[in-house]
């Protein structure tokens, strides 16, 4: 009994990105924002970025709560988006959801994901696909500007 | 207690594998595992006298009939119910709940009356009170914990007024663990001519639940927790009540007569349970009641108590370990939640699922207590009469382990 093949996912990076997590906080006057909800977990996440005149993201930030995951993959997608075009950007995003999915990937597109690319056992632990890709989905709805959820009435 | 010691034979999910460790299965609170004699019943129904009930003049349909009415039966005696025709067969504890109050409880709730619950409410026990209010522009009071975890009596009598219409509980919760008082709730519900709602989920197979004595006006849970089938449920409600409610759903079989232009209604239960009804799993309702009978319920309460005297003094001993709900085993029931300190529960869980100890992690369907208690999830192991002291072991031992594991990068 032990946690060996725990290792596949908590890398050594994924624990460091996780309790020393980079651009934490909140962007002031940001051009975009957004908040996500793990409805399993309860965890919230909250982004705010901004873009320049050129839709070059210039500044991101979350905040909010979560597990090592979450809070790593966080860490690492805004440090891998940060100063990207906001289409580079989305084409990250596509990357790491197909590699979380476990599609069909090159080595070159998972080579432009950084840090991020650690993530790739995820899909070894199904259970904890959303902890990883939250904060991606996040970046989507902050660039693609989804609306805002609504109350239910 | 021999039949217990044997009893894992009769779940065989018990000796699987999970990532190539033992089975340690404490997810009880979510589901408990249904036995064998329960599906054999089931599926000895099927494949010899499978029939719609209520509807026919044959022979299969008296027999299907005949079973359904049985389930009915050992309903009412397991809850000492005073007569079959207080139970409804619902799908589960959340469709009973849901029907109260959007039946009796759409009726008799008007603008500036109270619905009053308890802030450890499931979902269940508490959406469709928080809908209700807010259509009738009514209001939904708390009932709030005290520092032990344990729910306050005292702010139950302050809460509970004359305005209050309806005051819905859970008998025991499935996050603390604890067991409320609800016989004196009722008691002071009653005093100002309220409906004691109470949610039995987490109470009825754990120890014996009699709805005369707690004086329960309703009583609601689910089969699945108890051995049985998924969408079985029922619901109790006392006959005066019962009289008064209208019916939930309209269709088949809960009609007296209908015309072009009108229907008058059947007598009751069969109003309130409209269309062709999950037949086969009420009858394995039935079978898995028998099963607790022949275990006593007595026994399971002792069992678990057992349990829980040998595991929470253990977890409590461990550092970093915050438990949630009452400190003392006395007061458990199987239900324990814990966090880990600095390890997110989800993360806790997984580690956990490495070691085939199967847990579950998040906000267990009551946020609002949740975030009274200033988190956003925990760990809840919850232990059932035929988890083991090596559960209980391989529980310690994946805390330990787990902690040991994220620790290691601080
Ligand atoms: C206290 C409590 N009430 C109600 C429910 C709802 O039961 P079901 O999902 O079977 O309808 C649960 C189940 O988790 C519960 O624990």
């Amino acid at each position: 009994m032990n946690l060996d093949r725990l290792k596949l996912l908590y890398k050594d990076i994924i624990l460091e990105q996780a309790n020393n997590p980079q651009n934490t906080g909140r962007i002031r006057n940001p051009t975009n924002e957004t908040n996500v909800y793990n409805p399993s977990c309860g965890d919230k996440l909250h982004f705010t970025c901004t873009l320049d005149k050129n839709k070059k993201i210039t500044a991101i930030a979350f905040e909010g709560e979560g597990c090592s995951i979450s809070q790593a993959s966080a860490s690492m997608m805004t440090q891998v988006v940060k100063g990207k075009s906001t289409k580079q950007a989305i084409e990250l995003s596509k990357i790491f959801s197909d590699m979380a999915m476990g599609k069909k990937h090159s080595q070159e597109d998972l080579e432009k994901l950084g840090d991020a690319q650690v993530l790739i056992n995820i899909m070894q632990f199904p259970a904890r696909i959303k902890c990883a890709t939250l904060s991606w989905w996040a970046l989507d709805r902050m660039l693609l500007g989804e609306k805002r959820d609504k109350k239910n009435d | 207690m021999n039949k217990i010691n044997n009893i894992r034979d009769e779940f065989p999910i018990l000796n699987r594998k999970i990532n190539n460790e033992p089975l340690v299965y404490l997810d009880n609170a979510a589901t408990s595992q249904i036995p064998i004699s329960v599906q054999n019943v089931m599926r000895e129904f099927e494949q010899t006298a499978r029939s719609n009930v209520h509807r026919s003049v044959d022979t299969l349909g008296n027999i299907a009939t005949a079973k359904y009415e049985e389930s009915r039966n050992l309903v009412k005696e397991l809850i000492n119910a005073p007569s079959q025709n207080d139970i409804i067969f619902t799908s589960g504890a959340t469709e009973s709940l849901n029907m109260i109050a959007f039946t009796l409880g759409n009726k008799i709730i008007e603008k500036g009356d109270e619905i009053v619950i308890t802030i450890m409410e499931h979902h269940s026990n508490i959406i469709p009170w928080q809908q209700l209010a807010r259509k009738k522009q009514a209001s939904l009071k708390y009932i709030e914990l005290c520092d032990n975890g344990e729910l306050d009596l005292a702010d139950a009598r302050t809460k509970i007024t004359d305005k209050t219409k309806i005051v819905a509980v859970t008998h025991a919760s499935n996050v603390l663990g604890v067991i409320n008082p609800v016989g004196e709730i009722s008691q002071i519900a009653h005093q100002h001519d309220a409906i004691m709602v109470v949610d039995g989920a987490q109470a009825v197979g754990h120890f014996p639940v009699d709805v005369q004595k707690l004086d329960a006006d309703f009583y609601a849970f689910s089969g699945h927790k108890i051995f049985g089938p998924t969408g079985t449920g029922i619901l109790y409600g006392k006959q005066k009540l019962l009289k008064k409610m209208p019916p939930y759903r309209f269709g088949g079989e809960m009609i007296a007569h209908v015309t072009r232009a009108n229907a008058t209604w059947a007598q009751i239960p069969q109003k309130f349970e409209a269309g062709t009804p999950n037949y086969t799993g009420v009858i394995g309702l039935g079978a898995a009641i028998e099963f607790l009978n022949q275990i006593g319920i007595k026994n399971i309460q002792v069992k678990e108590k057992e349990l829980v005297k040998y595991v929470l003094p253990k977890i409590e001993n461990i550092p970093g370990i915050t438990v949630y709900g009452p400190k003392e085993w006395a007061k458990h029931t199987g239900v324990i939640s814990i966090n880990l300190a600095g390890i997110h529960p989800h993360d806790v869980a997984t580690a956990f699922d490495e070691l085939g100890v199967e847990v579950r992690a998040g906000h267990h369907c009551a946020e609002p207590l949740m975030t009274d208690l200033g988190i956003t999830a925990t760990v809840r192991a919850s232990f059932d009469f035929y988890n083991t002291k090596a559960d209980a072991d391989a529980l310690i031992n994946a805390i330990k382990q787990t902690e040991d594991f994220f620790n290691e990068f601080r």
